[in-house]
């Protein structure tokens, strides 16, 4: 059989098959389409039915509800400011702790730990990742907060006093502790991918870095972390994802106070958090809208970041490409 | 495998298909609302069920502003709540609405003092704690009416509820009674915008903060701080006697308000008169309306409506709650004697 032949009759075989499997094939382009399309609509609806309900609170007071502080059930004035501020701040506060200590973690399991402990440590990060939030909550106030308040607190204030950042009375609770149990929670979220993202560079880029004559973390630097840098920003969204939307841990320890503190050592209060606190005894529509409209600013919120981080990525990724040229 | 499987499955059914009979014959009354008296209401539930086999209920704990809503719409056949409703609230509703006053609760003031002393308060010295005008532990006013207390030159830290509650509306709804300024500047609410403190969530948020923070003083329900043996302090009523808070003393609360008990039993108590009234307690209440809209329902209804302040307030005190007064009871008999469907009185054919 010529080549000729034997491409035209494998052709022929394609074409058979196709027209065999045609409805297998539109079946599954249809479902796939469907879902697809199934989750723009879930979020359209999400939106529209949340804008909805939020009516009272945009018609009572419009873009004001942004930047004004006053969040007064009683009285129904309602303002956003410190939440969106307590959720920006905590969330920011507990990536400034889990990024170290998370991609640390993740280079150690996955370049430099002896390999018969990495399975036992892989393990219990994993743990910590399936720990309800609620029992972060608990140790959080019976643990974390007197700790805070007895020792972390006043050695702050002692030695970086003369900074905004560290200054007023210890309660234990507050921006701190919310930011540190947010860290706590979202480190095996960072350390579990960022450990598989940098498992999946190839040895190839490692044994030319060696072979260069570059040291140990010299490796770990150019060749391995900048070449699955994407991935580890990926890791680091997706804690950063969980702290944004984290509720019931953050309301135990950040101190429920709708107010814009400088100090970290000042109770705060974030947008998820004062939802879960108020919306069951919400009773009025403008109330009931405020939150709603809280719940909606959440979701903006979450969208802005993410794409803004998406950018970053992107940008990332371009520098990556023209070290590669 | 696939035997084993059957099996299983044909076992599964046989258990299902035996709990479907009789729960077919029973019928489902459908209940929401407050928080606070979940406990007792599940225990009432329970009992009733053995009491008249016939009755099953379900009641979901979504918060007294749920209740509120979910009986406006109807969608449960009663509701609960911890606060009484609006007028606005019942213009809304559908049909003429009731207040079936339960139990009574109480809120205590409970703090963090080194040695735990027995401490008493006056309305004034709440409502000024609270506003964050007394913010010391040893502030003369504090001193003066708690002689022989060695009170510490500490801050005081204020802890409330960060949830929307019916403990916090009980509370502010006294603070508003006895201080006029609380009335102007916070008034009440389920939530309220606190002048100072943090804020815990639930009760054991604010017990949990107050046990860990030397010089911190806030508000739980009375049964929470006798489970876990908090400190409460006395407080000065109306009749100028300093009450400790307790299961009678609450009660007493709702005998001393009886003589002017309003028809529709949307009272507050806080702050009433009587010697040995605690005055910060108050009525939980199951909203139901006047007219009901099903025959059989509405009668399984008002029959356990009548067990329930009778033979039900038994239970009361074993789950910390203070059962209703005899004088109140027998109002509440005359109400329950006005629930008809379509006119016909439902209690008269029990």
């Amino acid at each position: 059989m010529t080549t000729a032949a034997a491409s035209r009759s494998l052709s022929s075989a394609v074409v058979s098959a196709r027209a065999r499997r045609g409805w297998g094939d539109r079946l599954f382009r249809g479902l796939a389409r469907g879902a697809a399309l199934s989750l723009i609509l879930l979020v359209t609806a999400m939106i529209i039915g949340m804008a909805g309900a939020a009516m009272p609170s945009f018609r009572a007071f419009g873009w004001r509800f942004l930047y004004t502080s006053t969040w007064d059930p009683v009285a129904e004035t309602f303002g956003a400011l410190p939440f969106v501020y307590g959720t920006l701040v905590s969330s920011l506060l507990a990536l400034v702790i889990a990024v170290p200590l998370g991609l640390g973690a993740a280079i150690f399991l996955a370049e430099l730990a002896p390999v018969w402990i990495r399975p036992p440590i892989t393990f219990l990060v994993e743990l910590v990742a399936a720990v309800p939030s609620v029992v972060f909550g608990l140790w959080g106030i019976f643990v974390l907060a007197p700790w805070l308040r007895n020792w972390v607190q006043p050695a702050l204030g002692a030695s970086l006093g003369f900074l905004p950042l560290f200054q007023g009375p210890p309660y234990g609770v507050g921006m701190l502790a919310a930011g540190i149990i947010l860290a706590i929670m979202i480190v095996p979220f960072i350390t579990a991918v960022s450990r598989e993202v940098l498992l999946a560079v190839p040895n190839t880029q490692r044994e030319a870095a060696l072979g260069l004559g570059a040291t140990r973390w010299e490796t770990t630097r150019i060749a391995v972390l900048r070449y699955g840098k994407s991935g580890l920003i990926g890791a680091v969204l997706l804690g950063l994802g969980r702290a944004l939307g984290e509720t019931m841990a953050v309301t135990m320890v950040i101190g429920n106070r709708p107010e814009v503190a400088i100090s970290l050592f000042a109770p705060g209060y974030t947008m998820a958090s004062v939802i879960a606190n108020e919306f069951t005894e919400a009773t009025s529509d403008l109330y009931l809208g405020a939150l709603i409209e809280i719940g909606l600013l959440l979701f903006a919120v979450t969208v802005i970041v993410n794409a803004l981080a998406r950018l970053l990525v992107w940008s990332v990724g371009g520098a990556v490409k023209q070290v590669r040229e | 495998m696939n035997r084993w499987l059957a099996g299983l499955l044909c076992s599964l059914l046989a258990v299902l298909g035996s709990g479907v009979q009789p729960v077919a014959a029973q019928m489902l009354m459908n209940g929401a609302g407050a928080t606070f008296p979940y406990p007792i209401y599940s225990k009432w539930f329970d009992e009733y069920a053995r009491v008249d086999q016939g009755a099953r209920f379900n009641y979901q704990s979504i918060g007294s502003g749920g209740g509120i809503r979910q009986i406006t719409a109807r969608t449960v056949d009663f509701g609960a709540s911890d606060g009484p409703m609006t007028d606005d609230q019942l213009g809304k509703a559908p049909g003429n609405l009731l207040h079936i006053p339960t139990v009574l609760g109480a809120v205590v003031t409970t703090y963090n003092l080194a040695g735990n002393p027995k401490l008493r308060f006056t309305p004034d010295i709440l409502a000024d704690i609270f506003l964050g005008r007394i913010t010391k532990w040893n502030d003369a006013k504090i001193a003066a009416v708690n002689p022989g207390v060695s009170l510490p030159d500490q801050a005081i830290l204020v802890v409330h509820r960060s949830d929307g509650s019916g403990t916090t509306y009980i509370w502010v709804d006294y603070l508003s009674k006895v201080s006029k300024e609380w009335d102007a500047k916070v008034g009440r609410g389920t939530s309220v915008n606190w002048p100072v403190g943090l804020g815990g969530k639930g009760n054991e948020g604010v017990a949990g903060q107050i046990k860990n923070t030397p010089g911190a003083l806030g508000y739980v329900e009375l049964a929470y701080a006798i489970k876990n043996n908090l400190p409460a302090a006395s407080v000065r009523n109306a009749a100028g006697k300093f009450v400790e808070p307790s299961i009678e003393t609450t009660t007493a609360a709702a005998a001393a308000s009886a003589t002017n008990m309003p028809a529709d039993f949307r009272v507050s108590l806080t702050n009433p008169p009587g010697d040995h009234a605690y005055p910060i307690a108050s009525f939980t209440w199951l909203l139901v309306y006047k007219d009901q809209p099903d025959e059989t329902k509405g009668k399984l209804l008002v029959k356990f409506l009548w067990w329930m302040i009778h033979d039900g307030q038994k239970y009361t005190s074993d789950l910390l709650y203070a059962p209703l007064p005899p004088q109140v009871v027998k109002q509440v008999e005359a109400r329950l004697g006005e629930i008809t469907y379509q006119g016909k009185p439902l209690l008269a054919a029990r």
